[in-house]
């Protein structure tokens, strides 16, 4: 049994008579006995490495690693360089806690202070925090920091990731606000219904861009829209589309959020991820979550540190506006390496080649009979019709190896590729359906 | 030490994926931004190096000791990281049929019951991705139970004031009122004022046991009996569970609703701050509120983040509890208040403990005196230990207590490196009694002294910018 | 400390200087000395309407933020707007860096004059 003690009979003996007790359970005397457990917790025993080492590949040999994906719909699977694995290994910065301690942790600190600038970067705004949860809880800490007491609504277009709006929409619940959705049309928020839906209780709307369904939103004309009424625009937007796509800061949006897992997270049936926040300069006391600031030493030497910390719950308390402590380090520090290893051109090349790539996919899926259900311009993702049970469209692409795209109804697939798929494997996959349904 | 930006240089770079093997297709211009992201361009040697000069600039459970009170900084097993890095757990898309993700379903539901059986609770969602956020479930159920009993009046929470900040954010979160109330002067519940905190309008009490200052409280039946009695829930603060696992659950105390801190208990890395992941556990009267994984259910809060939960750091917890296993649980749980005690009874020699007498898993140190006749605080010493090697405790909390240092040893440090510590404790005592005015200076060791606070917060400077550097 | 003779202090360390039909208010040194150094002021808004005892305004020093509590009621015309981008004004001239006036105050509170609250801060220092 693997317990990781580092204590021997003759240690423990020193350390009971030093501490004058003559058996451990007598410190837990304030403890009352009949809370005591009597009895063994109802647990496997304990196990050598070995056993366990042998149980957890067992657990993970009954997962279905497919060698061909064309399922994005919010976790997509991008090509990981072999450096960010590295680099997160490393036992200090996977083990080190929260940089509380700047003198000691200037090397994490940096690594955040790196990660902001990036995000910033991407997204054109000025100010980034150093990440939360994900990218659903990201957008609904974005929607809490939009909120007064004269604004309370928020509003959702359809087309936002269902996963994201619920997450919204639970966060709204427990606050007392209110969230409404917008409709879409065309696979776009049908701007004109957002124009109508937008009043002076609206705090903010939540676009997302490229949308849930692979469409590109018009961030522009809808920022407009609702900065008349005075309301402020959150974009959801993915981060390999931003090294290509108009940032949010120049498609006039208040507030950047999106899912950072394609920034060289795997895809880990979803999780640990990674929400990126970031925001115009007015808004910056408002961001939630640890943020990190440059400053310097006695001696004048450049310094990181923990900065802004009277927004955050351990000062404000009862006052603060979100209760988030964690941010998720780590994940931060692989999208950082991610983003640096890549490089300005290397991140470019992978937008690039997500938009090529789809487009090829979907040219090869229309001549299958898989007709484009919306007309939009789309970066990675798009729907289609199918003409058979969409179901059974994916069990014959299971059985050859292929995660195909996500059924959204009997009828309707949603479909994605990244740099991951080549041309082969799409030449393949459409040859398989034209022979299995043709 | 340079940032990636100042080491970039334009048309360096790394060659990761081959040229596209598909017809070019180009967005329309309108679609593109006008600028392109200064991302660094950097090559992969260069990059290599300059993190792992970052490595050295950090500190970690690996590098030595890290007594960091209410963080339970216990080591972190190798064989969790093999196990999360298993292909078969990392290449999972979380919107895979369920025939082809049976491993990752059955982890999920180990990882449940074992947490179950551990707490006394009937059912578990793993979908927090942290503490906090955690609390922040656990309270929705709370509130959903009132709610759903038509009980639409009861918003106040109450929170002792020894309490994690989390909790009253957290009862903010939820739309709730915070009562908080006092502690006695042993940092325990104070019984009489919370009976008169409690009235028809109390939606529960947020309690963390053992306390903040590192004690049992051994009112604990009493104290939810109370709130019980006038219609309220009973949270569990689950942060200071180390030294009670195995011993006794939350769920025997009287407590509801629970949650866990998965990267504390049990052994996933913080790495730097996150992930982690928070388990709430409930008694099977509020299971029905908890937060739905795979089809939505009908009187489920909603979902608190994506998917299934972080679910690699699931990995890590479950490849610990199978390690340790009913023996070891128990045993790693007292290994931790025996050296907490240790720790203590060898500081006590010169420090003030704000509690005399035993502890649990911590235990808070006071410099209130110290600071008042000789003029140095719990800082300095904290900042004292970081020129030898230490990781100092917790500073300034729990807030009842003035110049507070609280300490977590955790059960995997040993003997000798607790006796190490202490001497080096000490000393740096004897030297700040002697010399308070230098320990103003330190740390001198590290690779910055004390950074400016208040200029980095006046003058916020949040990311890098190049022309600011050019100028300069 | 310093607590100039023509204000008026309240007992949680703001003073009000009448200025016509209108008063100035801010923080007091002692204030100022006890929170150390100030990093940012969650300003008031104009048109907000104060009620004595009741907090108007937050002061954030690095590790702390402490709640500033309306020492007169009234309606807030103006907002130091300075204090914004230059926080550290409170403790370099507490007297100097007003935060907000107020017109229509009622002095629903008891308030104190220099030489008491002297006294009270002396003898809450102990």
């Amino acid at each position: 049994m693997g317990s990781y003690l580092s204590m021997n009979d003759s240690d423990k003996r020193i350390m009971l008579e030093k501490t004058g007790v003559s058996s451990v359970m007598d410190l837990y005397r304030d403890v009352p006995k009949d809370l005591i457990l009597d009895k063994p917790l109802d647990l496997p025993e304990g196990k050598a490495e070995m056993q366990v080492a042998r149980i957890m590949r067992q657990l993970a040999g009954e997962n279905r690693v497919f060698g061909t994906v064309f399922r994005g719909a919010g976790a997509y699977r991008h090509y990981i360089p072999a450096i960010v694995d590295e680099v997160a290994s490393k036992e200090t910065l996977l083990t080190a806690y929260t940089p509380y301690q700047a003198e000691i942790s200037q090397g994490v600190l940096q690594s955040i202070f790196e990660y902001q600038t990036m995000i910033c970067e991407l997204t054109g705004m000025d100010v980034s925090n150093a990440s939360v949860y994900d990218g659903a809880s990201a957008a609904a800490e974005a929607a809490a920091m939009c909120r007064d007491r004269k604004r309370n609504k928020i509003l959702v277009s359809e087309t936002v990731n269902p996963e994201v709006i619920t997450v919204m929409r639970t966060y709204s619940w427990a606050s007392d606000g209110q969230i409404v959705t917008v409709p879409a049309s065309g696979g776009v928020t049908d701007l004109q219904k957002l124009c109508e839906a937008v009043d002076k209780d609206t705090a903010a709307v939540c676009l997302q861009n490229p949308n849930y369904l692979g469409c590109l939103e018009d961030l522009r004309a809808a920022a407009d829209i609702i900065h008349e009424k005075g309301a402020k625009l959150i974009a959801y937007v993915n981060p390999i589309a931003q090294a290509i796509l108009k940032t949010p800061y120049e498609c006039g949006a208040d507030i950047a959020v999106g899912e950072g897992q394609p920034l060289g997270l795997p895809l880990a049936y979803g999780g640990p991820y990674l929400g990126f926040m970031a925001c115009r300069q007015e808004m910056m006391r408002r961001l939630p979550g640890r943020i990190v600031g440059q400053t310097v030493d006695p001696q004048g030497r450049e310094a990181y540190v923990l900065t802004l910390q009277a927004r955050e719950q351990h000062i404000r308390r009862e006052k603060a506006s979100s209760n988030i402590c964690s941010n998720e380090a780590l994940c931060a520090l692989r999208a950082a390496v991610y983003m640096a290893a890549m490089g300005r051109e290397g991140m470019r090349q992978v937008a690039k080649q997500c938009v090529s790539k789809a487009h090829y996919l979907q040219q090869k899926l229309e001549e299958a009979g898989f007709a484009r259900k919306y007309g939009q311009e789309f970066f990675h993702e798009f729907v289609t019709t199918c003409p058979y049970d969409a179901d059974e469209v994916m069990k014959i692409l299971a059985g050859n190896d292929i995660l195909g795209g996500l059924v959204l109804s009997q009828h309707e697939i949603l479909w994605c590729a990244t740099e991951m798929n080549t041309k082969e494997e799409t030449d393949r996959m459409v040859s398989l359906l034209k022979e299995a349904l043709g | 030490m340079k940032l990636l930006f100042e080491k970039s240089k334009p048309g360096t770079g790394n060659q990761y994926i081959p040229a596209c093997d598909t017809p070019e297709y180009a967005l329309d211009a309108s679609f593109l931004r006008e600028e392109e992201a200064a991302l660094p361009e950097i090559s992969e040697n260069d990059l290599s190096r300059h993190y792992s000069a970052l490595e050295k600039r950090s500190y970690g459970v690996n590098d030595g000791f890290y007594p960091l009170g209410s963080c339970t900084m216990k080591y972190n097993p190798k064989i969790n990281e093999a196990a999360a890095a298993l292909e078969g757990f990392t290449d999972i898309h979380p919107l895979q049929p369920a025939d082809t993700v049976s491993g990752c379903r059955k982890v999920l539901d180990m990882t449940k019951q074992y947490l179950c059986t551990i707490t006394g609770m009937d059912a578990m969602t793993l979908a927090p991705a942290a503490g906090a956020h955690g609390e922040f479930t656990g309270m929705m159920l709370i509130r959903k139970y009132h709610e759903m009993r038509g009980d639409m009046k009861r918003r106040k929470v109450i929170v002792p004031d020894s309490s994690h900040g989390t909790n009253p954010a957290t009862g903010t979160m939820n739309g709730m009122k915070v009562v908080s109330i006092p502690s006695t002067p042993e940092g325990y519940v104070d019984l009489e004022k919370l009976r008169q905190a409690v009235d028809d309008e109390t939606a529960g009490l947020m309690l963390t046991n053992p306390n903040t200052l590192g004690l049992f409280d051994r009112n604990i039946c009493e104290i939810t009996k109370i709130v019980h009695e006038a219609g309220g829930l009973c949270y569990y603060d689950g942060a200071n569970m180390n030294p009670i696992m195995g011993i006794v659950r939350p769920g025997d105390m009287g407590f509801d609703c629970i949650h866990l801190n998965l990267h504390k208990t049990f052994s996933t890395p913080h790495g730097g701050g996150g992930p982690g992941a928070g388990a709430v556990g409930c008694k099977q009267f509020l299971a029905e509120y908890l937060p739905w994984d795979l089809e939505e259910t009908e009187n489920s809060c909603g979902k608190v983040r994506s998917y299934h939960g972080s679910f690699l750091v699931i990995v890590k917890a479950l490849a610990y509890i199978l390690s340790l296993g009913k023996e070891g649980i128990p045993a790693s749980a007292a290994a931790s208040v025996l050296n907490a005690n240790y720790f203590k009874a060898l500081l006590s020699e010169k420090y003030t403990m704000a509690n005399p007498g035993f502890c649990m898993h911590e235990f808070v140190m006071t410099l209130e005196k110290e600071h008042k006749e000789h003029g140095f605080s719990a800082l300095d010493i904290a900042k004292g230990l970081l020129d030898n090697g230490i990781h100092p405790p917790t500073m300034y909390f729990p807030l009842i207590v003035h110049e507070a240092l609280m300490a977590e040893p955790t059960e995997t440090e040993s003997r000798q490196t607790l006796e190490e510590a202490a001497k080096i404790f000490l000393d740096l005592y004897d030297e700040a009694m002697k010399d308070p005015e230098s320990m103003q200076h330190r740390p001198q060791s590290t690779v910055i002294g004390r950074p400016d606070e208040v200029l980095a917060a006046r003058k916020p400077v949040l990311r890098w910018k190049k022309e600011e550097k050019d100028e300069g | 400390m310093n607590s100039p003779a023509e204000l008026k202090y309240s007992a949680t360390h703001e003073w009000i200087r009448e200025d016509g039909d209108t008063c100035l208010i801010g923080i007091t040194d002692y204030a100022q000395d006890q929170l150390g150094s100030l990093v940012f002021v969650n300003l008031p808004m104009e048109g907000d309407e104060l009620t004595a005892g009741e907090a108007f305004c937050d002061v954030e020093s690095v590790k702390a933020v402490s709640d500033v509590i309306a020492p007169v009621s009234g309606t807030v015309t103006e907002v130091n707007e300075e204090l914004a981008d230059a926080p550290e004004k409170l403790n370099e001239d507490p007297y100097g860096a007003w935060i907000c006036r107020v017109e229509n105050c009622s002095f629903d509170h008891e308030l104190m004059d220099a030489e008491a609250y002297a006294a009270f801060c002396e003898k809450e220092h102990e």
